[in-house]
């Protein structure tokens, strides 16, 4: 029943994949098709309103910095807002002010897609900026990385003028994918009961007599779209546990996959950039791969139970319930699991803190490689990455200079793909010491040992691969953790996003290769082990260490 | 080919290569290999550790400490002898090239006089006269005068070749020996920028640049040594505060082994050793960023004449017209061919014997010679008996024929055009006024050439034959040898057109040339070899020289390139492919003492911790020589596609680099385990 369960979803993702993929390389191929006469017009309106008249492509640089300028602006309005948002509109249940490092970490949180919360949402948020800030804040991170993901494609496949223009992807992504879609799924979460109301909380006698608060608000709107954008945070603290925001099994698969099919879809559209399908499944299947493999180490870890548990004789034949919803069970939570952290969403249906210790290490694995699925298109450009870094290895070996879909990889690639694939364990294993160097740091974390390493660990590793999702125990709302963990998601995005996009730029101005029986072919079986061989020596090996003195040694000591 | 230069491994190279290895510990010329870099300062503060014991609060663990030092040492050390051995190679070559640059004396013009000069005081536009047994003093070219030059300082070949004052024979080089007569060269490079000493420089690898694709490399080694630094750095608090206490020598071991030391000492290597195999091959590389191209060529230019074929057009066949008898045709154009020295008269007789056809010499004996000339396009003999023998273009014979009032074959005209049409030449045979028959001459593909068409098809690369003939004997031609394209009638220009064409879909071109209007194409090329044999202006604009003017060596120095590349990639992969086991050695090792359920991890059930990490470390250590071989030699190359090619290095290097270091610590721990 339960390999049935996730067996269904799996094969409802494959059956999207190809609609959704070719869906988005309609929108953004710049030729002329049917998604245009939809959205032509209001795209029109759009472009009129910004002056955007002459949409023509950009160069690498000119792409990185409008996408910047655009997110810097969006983020002081949305600092300004939770720093008064105490006396603006729309605060029916009065909250206050958000304090400062409190607002700065929410805020980088939300703009880079990351939705690490160390806020809750029923007390800490006015319907002000859950509307202005948050919900904006997950379309617009959400548009952003899209595009980048689509720049990172043309540049890599030539196609197109430049890297093409940024406010038109932008604009695109918003009024092409994410609205319609976040409308359809908002309502179908309606029809299925989850509230969006803009009425305070509701304050209720119970039977026992005691008084209850029922927070509500706009719940559906937030939870569309915070899934379809792989945003993760939650309208409520609890996030997909709570009843309000996910009530249902089914609620929890349409949860799955809208955070899902996107970032699924992304390797096949690049496909389709390369007129090269195969070479998409390809890319798609290493990501299947790594993802079946880290899902079946949670389920399993999960369904076997914890053993301290089952040696006090407690019925361990639903596996390990602690922190899971009895509505969704293990198998639902596994998978929940799996994809939140493969498409680096970050919203929880279970409690990852009370995770068996090999059930936790699958999430934490999957943000550390960051290439299974990814968010918003950056696990497709990381994936793209580890694909040039394997070609760079193995593709001296047919004796020719390395070369990726037509280009050379040089020098030059080689240096800014350096920048890019240092930054990611230098902002997960730098700061996890540091914090264990602190009080500041080490008083936060609610296990001694082994859990403890891996709390402080999973913190960092969320935070730079933008996931957001906590191993809740950790005190983590203070001056130390709200700047260190908005740093690491400062440089978890925009570090690798400005060096990739470089690498984009540069590949997009060299002289294609033509192909020949001589040429190192990435579109076979063969390149997708090498693939996932080069995903697992380069980018798990380096994780080793502290894996083992994390969940490992959790595990083998328990 | 005799005078293939050797390169052998002698003693004295590798007595050299030992001191060298440690001279090469230098930090400032270690710095520049940032992977040996970092195992070097790694060794040196273990070494403070065993001297300081106190110091640094070690004193109970100096045994294990001196063990990691020494270890990491002889780790420093293995690479340097690496790079020190492949360089050595070079010096010997250049040692003996220096012997050829004695100074010498130089007969120098200086208006009507001739005075002694020495060598060295020898520039650019002096004219000198060289007689027979002097050395040549410098490059130049010969402006007068014809001579036989003994080149096997620079070929290695025994045999003199002429040199004459124009044409594409005209260059000399300096060190080289005059054998026969006298010769007035212009001097065309200023002392110390003769091809000789230029080939020196080369060889010691004093002007060795990194390529293109080694600086990429290069790069990623030094990140993937940042990356195990940050890992190695940052679990030390980590382990501190979970109370796996961690010595820093455990900690150098670590981030030793991960590192990768073994494509990191290899790789400069790799890339002088690949040099080196093209220079054995008695061609020279300008620069390693042309081997390297080489590897990637899409595309090869070939002359047809004196690549492909022998360029001599051979008798092939006798067709008798006419009615005439096959030997009787036979006989005819043996005799006119008798006293012909052309390559198409003795191709004549040749094919007489082969066809073991009788004639007659008697007939001949007595006759008068009549020579080929442009008018008459004809040749042949004027009998003593007064009969008159001629051979030579159809229609030139069939007008001789004509003026003697004699009559034409019927049959003439079709056979004679068949001959054509399959791109061969045909000559008339005629005695005064009857035509006896046909000679069907035809440009033969030099053995072995089909075969090596079809290997270039294998490995990718396409083939386009130049040639001055016809469409049509162009055609026979490439079809008989299997290239995929060609040019007829071509012309210079049509090469560089080609190359660009070429170049303009992005590919890379290779070609061979000689003469003085194939050099804008050959500095066009991507890959451009030289003819030794060639002039100054083909040398300088090409950036390889073969030294035996074998223009199909081209296939060779391909393969060279190719096998470069790869055997960079193969131990790039086998480095990295290795950590796995490493990290199953030392990980447990590491945090058993502290947490003892680590034991499920030590998969290899080695001895103890230390021991562990010591065999580690070992394994890390004599890797390196144990891999200078095939670093020097290059993995093993046969063209095929690149799918099983990739397939099956993978295979060898991806998964062999996997396994080998899980049997070889094993092993090397079953030993250690034995004192630890």
């Amino acid at each position: 029943m339960d390999i049935l369960q996730i067996g269904i979803v799996i094969v409802v993702l494959l059956l999207l994949v190809k609609p959704a993929g070719s869906y988005i390389y309609h929108v953004f191929s710049n030729e002329s098709n049917w998604t245009d006469r939809m959205f032509g017009p209001v795209e029109k309106f759009f472009y009129a309103v910004i002056g955007l008249r002459k949409r023509s492509g950009m160069s690498w640089k000119t792409y990185a910095l409008s996408m910047m300028a655009t997110n810097v602006v969006l983020v002081a309005v949305s600092y300004a807002v939770l720093r008064w948002m105490g006396g603006l509109p729309a605060n029916p249940n009065g909250t206050g002010n958000m304090e400062a490092s409190l607002s700065f970490n929410t805020v980088i949180s939300f703009m880079t897609n990351t939705n690490l919360q160390h806020y809750s949402g029923e007390s800490g948020m006015s319907y002000l900026g859950q509307m202005i800030v948050i919900t904006m804040m997950m379309f617009t991170s959400a548009a952003s990385g899209l595009a980048v993901a689509i720049a990172f494609m043309r540049g890599i496949t030539r196609r197109g003028d430049g890297l093409g223009n940024f406010f038109e992807d932008f604009v695109k992504a918003h009024v092409r994918v994410f609205l319609p879609l976040a409308l359809i799924v908002t309502l179908v979460l309606v029809g299925l009961k989850v509230p969006q109301t803009l009425e305070p909380t509701v304050t209720v006698n119970t039977l026992g007599g005691a008084v209850q608060h029922i927070a509500m608000g706009p719940v559906a709107s937030l939870e569309s779209i915070k899934h379809l954008g792989t945003n993760g945070g939650g309208f409520f603290g609890a996030n997909s546990s709570h009843p309000f925001e996910n009530p249902s099994p089914l609620t929890n698969v349409i949860e799955i996959l809208s955070m899902w099919t996107i970032s699924a879809a992304l390797p096949y559209t690049f496909g389709r950039f390369a007129n090269n399908r195969k070479q998409g499944w390809i890319l798609f299947s290493a990501m299947m791969v790594l993802f079946l493999a880290f899902l079946s180490l949670t389920y399993v870890s999960e369904k076997s139970g914890n053993p301290l548990i089952n040696q006090l004789g407690i019925d361990a034949s639903q596996g390990s319930m602690e922190g899971k919803e009895v509505r969704f069970g293990v198998a639902q939570s596994a998978l929940f699991t799996a994809v939140t952290t493969a498409a680096t969403t970050g919203s929880v249906n279970n409690m990852h803190d009370t995770l068996t210790p090999l059930g936790g290490l699958a999430p934490l694995a999957q943000m550390m490689l960051n290439v299974v699925f990814g968010g918003k298109g950056v696990g497709l450009v990381n994936m793209l990455m580890y694909a040039i870094l394997g070609v760079f290895i193995c593709g001296l070996m047919v004796g020719r200079t390395p070369e990726f879909l037509g280009n050379k990889i040089e020098s030059r690639e080689m240096k800014l793909i350096a920048v890019a694939i240092l930054a990611h364990p230098l902002i997960i294993l730098a700061p996890t010491a540091i914090s264990f160097l602190t009080h500041l740091g080490t008083d936060a974390l609610s296990n001694p040992l082994y859990h403890g390493l891996s709390q402080s660990l999973y913190e960092f590793a969320s935070s730079a691969a933008n996931n957001g999702s906590g191993f809740e125990g950790l005190g983590d709302n203070t001056v130390f953790w709200n700047v260190s963990t908005g740093l690491v998601m400062l440089l978890g995005r925009y570090v690798s996003i400005i060096a990739l996009l470089a690498v984009a730029g540069s590949l997009s101005r060299k002289k294609p290769v033509p192909e020949s029986i001589g040429t190192f072919r990435t579109d076979t079986k063969l390149f997708a082990g090498i693939l996932v061989g080069t995903v697992l020596l380069i980018g798990a090996l380096t994780f080793l260490p502290v894996l083992v003195l994390g969940p490992i040694a959790e595990f083998l000591t328990m | 080919m005799n005078g293939k230069r050797k390169s052998m491994l002698t003693g004295s190279i590798v007595k050299q290569a030992l001191k060298d290895s440690f001279i090469k510990l230098n930090p400032v010329v270690m710095m520049k290999n940032p992977v040996m870099f970092v195992v070097e300062i790694g060794t040196f503060v273990v070494l403070l550790m065993v001297l300081f014991p106190g110091y640094f609060n070690t004193a109970g663990r100096t045994g294990f400490n001196l063990a990691v030092f020494l270890i990491l040492w002889v780790t420093v050390l293995f690479a340097n002898f690496a790079e020190a051995l492949a360089e050595g190679r070079g010096k010997a070559q250049a040692d003996t090239l220096k012997k050829t640059k004695k100074e010498s004396t130089a007969n120098k013009c200086v208006g009507s006089e001739i005075i002694v000069v020495n060598s060295t005081e020898l520039r650019k536009g002096d004219i000198v006269v060289v007689s027979q047994g002097e050395m040549i003093p410098g490059d130049g070219e010969v402006i007068e005068g014809l001579a036989s030059v003994d080149e096997s300082a620079v070929t290695g070949e025994s045999a003199p070749v002429m040199k004459e004052a124009g044409g594409d024979f005209s260059s000399v080089t300096g060190g080289t020996r005059v054998v026969s007569d006298r010769i007035k060269v212009v001097i065309t490079s200023d002392p110390g920028e003769s091809f000789i000493d230029r080939m020196i420089s080369l060889v010691e690898g004093a002007s060795r640049q990194k390529t293109p694709n080694e600086i990429a490399l290069n790069t990623l080694l030094t990140t993937l040594t940042l990356i195990f630094l940050i890992v190695v750095v940052t679990l030390a608090p980590i382990a501190e505060y979970l109370g796996v206490p961690l010595d820093i020598p455990v900690l150098i071991a670590l981030l030793v082994c991960l590192i990768p030391t073994t494509i990191g000492g290899l790789l400069s290597a790799i890339g002088i050793a690949g040099m080196d195999r093209v220079t054995q091959f008695n061609v020279l590389a300008m620069s390693g960023k042309a081997v390297e191209a080489s590897g990637d060529i899409n595309t090869m230019i070939l002359d047809k004449t004196g690549t492909i074929t022998y360029g001599n057009r051979m008798a092939s066949e006798f067709i008798p017209v006419g009615g005439a008898a096959l030997a009787e045709t036979a006989h005819w154009a043996a005799v006119g061919s008798l006293k012909d020295g052309t390559p198409e008269g003795r191709s004549v007789l040749e094919l007489m014997n082969k066809q073991q056809l009788a004639y007659d010499t008697e007939v001949a004996a007595g006759g008068e010679f009549v020579e080929f000339k442009a008018e008459t396009r004809m040749s042949g003999i004027d009998l003593q008996d007064g009969r008159h023998v001629r051979k030579g273009a159809v229609d030139a014979v069939r007008r001789w024929v004509l003026a003697q009032r004699g009559s034409i074959p019927e049959d003439l005209a079709a056979k004679s055009d068949a001959i054509a049409s399959e791109g061969g030449t045909p000559l008339a045979v005629a005695v005064d006024g009857k035509i006896y028959g046909l000679i069907h001459l035809k440009d033969t593909v030099k053995p072995g050439m089909k075969e090596r068409f079809e290997q270039l098809h294998q490995m990718g690369i396409k083939t386009i034959m130049c040639t001055g003939d016809n469409p049509l004997t162009a055609a026979t031609i490439a079809r008989e040898a299997g290239v995929d394209e060609f040019i007829a009638e071509s012309k210079p220009e049509d090469k560089i057109a080609v190359i660009r064409r070429e170049q303009a879909e992005g590919k890379l071109v290779a070609m061979t040339g000689d003469g003085t209007n194939d050099a804008p194409a050959l500095a066009q090329a991507d890959v451009g070899i030289a003819m030794n044999s060639g002039t100054v202006a083909a040398k300088e604009a090409a950036n390889m020289v073969d030294l035996d003017s074998d223009p199909s060596k081209i296939i060779e120095v391909v393969a060279i390139g190719k096998q470069l590349l790869m055997t960079r990639g193969a131990l790039t992969t086998f480095s990295i492919a290795n950590d796995v086991a490493k990290y199953f050695a030392i990980i447990p090792a590491m945090f058993m003492a502290a947490i003892p359920q680590m034991k499920a991890l030590n998969v290899m059930g080695l001895g103890s911790p230390l021991s562990a990490i010591l065999s580690a470390l070992i394994f890390n250590a004599v890797i390196i020589p144990l891999l200078i071989p095939l670093a020097m030699k290059g993995v093993r190359y046969k063209p095929m596609s690149s799918a099983r090619l990739l397939a099956r290095n993978l295979t060898i290097y991806g998964l062999g680099g996997v396994i080998a270091p899980f049997a070889g610590i094993k092993l090397i721990d079953l030993v250690v385990h034995l004192w630890i």
